[in-house]
């Protein structure tokens, strides 16, 4: 009878005690901790250490900017989407044809006008495709990006077709930052941006709205049951992300001045994802380390001359072969990228420090 | 205007012919294991390679040269099966997707390290160029001889599955995995035996296209599209519904190309959106 006593205290004391841990954790972990400066220390460290790269800088946020968004529907709501690329192509053609076709030359109501585009055109084909599941889906989005890309060819009056739109002029941005040679202010504003458009989505991402994303993620059948509006919930976060996307677009025509029916292409939608992936998702900075090793080691690869086995390869080639086996290794090896795998490797140092 | 609808349905039956000998194995091994294969572009393209090299460097004759294909890439697409694929068959489609993206960068790069980027064409034999007259009309030799082959192969499949024991054993698992496996059915050797044959009929296909389309490494990616609209639209592992898609799809875009030039591809993409928001699952998926 004591001896009940005893244990019944003690699993009592235990489910209090994690009840208490449990609460803790929700309570806080929204909160900033000291590891989530660092990335953006790194950035402006960045601004100083590589002057004569801001304009390669800029890109590689930019890129950061998208896979966000990426991150948003695939690693929060578990949307599998092949079509990415399409809300970023409508965020680029936003903003170069408001300024060659509209003559609106100015660039931060630019960024708004392709969000708005772009979650338009999310929230349209979201509340259509998103009923669906599987192959059908994967098929469904990739579809509407080359749509996409084919209706840019066929109006190419108006878009210039798979030539693009070069020379785009932009009103200098606040009224008083041109862009200059090195790229510098072109690395400063989208910064700025990324910086403005995380905290949103940190914000979504621990809000309410973002618990039952990831319910979703984890059992739709019980999110129905529960009473939760699943294809509400999916369509309001697509719509997000594509919006957040058709800004990263935007940025990307500002800070190059063209734009090609290239932004639409598989490899677009393709690129991001494995960035996303490389790095590791439903984690936010997984966007940052993806994105920023990708661009990297393209950037340097992509430079080489090599000769494999007598036969010459070009930089191109050498990168693609290089990204194709960084997936496969990744899917066998390290499911949840290269934060997980720091993850894992700081859970095995530090393992005496809980039972 | 009947010449005109004459020349537009032939034009789309070859097309056709080529998307269904190409699609049906991916339809087949998806519908089976509800794997999404985005490399099977990569293993038609690599067959097209193949009976390049067969012809130029080995010498041998096309009808050889095609049949050598197919029965190597099958054999090949063994390996990558039982290395890769087998891993991750109860892995989330993400997984998968990411795998076979993954699969086809390192063959698209590879493909172009060994043959350059620039299209190829290959010399095919005398009796397969110009053109045959029928009933005061001429068709192009070459679409016809593809026809055929889609019509043969088609009347060989059709037969394989619904009038032989291992077609049985197929079509039981596409309906139901555990049922089928619960009689005794080795659904993974049954697997692997249709991912070879699929694997070489797309090699197959891909050798057929290198005359009507050029090749080029980036057929791996350009083609696989209209692959994947093909087994969607049919629905999963229906051979009946992957023809009917192959050929609702190909002679649509065959068509559109015909009425309106210069709005290119986007007829194919049109119907297929619109077939699978009517039916998700497939014309004969089922749901």
């Amino acid at each position: 009878m004591a001896a009940t006593d005893t244990s019944a205290a003690a699993a009592a004391h235990a489910l209090a005690d994690a009840r208490t841990r449990a609460v803790d954790f929700m309570a806080r972990r929204h909160h900033f901790g000291v590891a989530e400066a660092l990335p953006w220390l790194l950035a402006i460290a960045a601004f100083f250490l590589f002057p004569d790269r801001m304009a390669f800088g800029s890109q590689v946020l930019l890129m950061v900017l998208f896979a966000l968004s990426l991150d948003l529907i695939l690693g929060f709501a578990g949307i599998v989407s092949l079509g990415h690329a399409a809300f970023f192509g409508l965020g680029a053609y936003t903003a170069a044809l408001l300024t060659l076709r509209g003559g609106w030359e100015e660039q931060i109501s630019g960024l708004f006008a392709a969000a708005a585009v772009a979650a338009v055109a999310g929230a349209a084909t979201g509340w259509l495709l998103l009923r669906y599941r599987g192959l059908t889906l994967l098929v469904l989005t990739l579809s509407t990006a080359i749509m996409l890309q084919e209706l840019g060819n066929v109006l190419r009056d108006l878009t210039g077709g798979y030539d693009g739109l070069p020379g785009l002029i932009f009103k200098p941005l606040l009224g008083a930052f041109d862009y200059d040679l090195f790229g510098h202010v072109a690395y400063l504003y989208a910064l700025a941006v990324l910086f403005v458009l995380f905290m949103v989505v940190r914000m979504i991402v621990y809000s309410p709205f973002g618990q039952t994303l990831a319910g979703i993620r984890e059992n739709v059948a019980r999110m129905h049951a529960i009473g939760s509006p699943v294809h509400l919930r999916l369509v309001a976060v697509y719509t997000i992300a594509a919006a957040i996307a058709g800004v990263a677009g935007a940025l990307f025509t500002q800070t190059n001045q063209y734009v090609t029916l290239g932004v639409f292409d598989f490899d677009n939608s393709a690129g991001v994802m494995v960035m996303l992936i490389l790095g590791g998702t439903g984690r936010l900075y997984g966007a940052f380390v993806g994105a920023v090793i990708y661009m990297v080691l393209q950037d340097y690869i992509s430079k080489l001359k090599l000769t494999v086995w007598g036969l010459a390869v070009d930089g191109p080639q050498y990168w693609q072969f290089g990204v194709g086996l960084l997936l496969v290794l990744t899917v066998l090896f390290a499911r949840r990228g290269l934060l997980g795998l720091i993850e894992d490797a700081g859970r095995l140092v530090m393992r005496e420090r809980r039972p | 205007m009947a010449n005109i609808i004459v020349s537009v349905l032939f034009q789309g039956l070859a097309y056709a012919m080529f998307l269904f000998i190409v699609s049906v194995g991916l339809s087949v091994t998806m519908g089976l294991m509800g794997f999404v294969n985005l490399a099977h572009g990569a293993f038609a393209m690599a067959g097209g390679y193949l009976v390049l090299t067969a012809m130029r460097v080995w010498e041998v004759p096309f009808f050889l040269a095609l049949l050598l294909t197919f029965l190597i890439v099958g054999a090949a697409s063994v390996v990558f099966e039982r290395v890769f694929y087998a891993r991750l068959y109860k892995a989330t489609e993400l997984d998968q997707v990411l795998l076979t993206i993954g699969l086809t960068f390192m063959a698209i790069a590879t493909y172009t390290w060994l043959y350059g980027p620039r299209p190829q064409t290959i010399q095919l034999p005398d009796y397969l160029t110009g053109q045959i007259d029928v009933a005061s009309r001429t068709f192009p030799t070459y679409r016809v001889f593809v026809i055929m082959v889609g019509g043969i192969l088609t009347a060989v499949l059709w037969y394989a599955f619904e009038r032989t024991n291992i077609g049985a054993k197929i079509r039981a698992a596409v309906d139901n995995r555990r049922m089928a496996q619960s009689i005794g059915i080795d659904v993974d050797r049954l697997f692997t035996l249709t991912f070879a044959v699929g694997s070489g009929l797309a090699a197959l296909g891909g050798g057929l296209a290198i005359e009507l389309f050029g090749l080029t490494p980036s057929f791996a990616v350009l083609y696989l599209v209209f692959f994947l609209l093909v087994v969607a639209c049919g629905g999963l592992g229906s051979l009946k519904g992957t023809l009917a898609a192959a050929l609702l799809l190909g002679i649509c875009d065959t068509a559109g190309k015909y009425i309106y030039a210069s709005a290119g591809g986007f007829f194919i993409y049109a119907v297929a959106i619109l077939i699978l928001l009517i039916k998700p699952a497939g014309l004969y998926g089922r749901d």
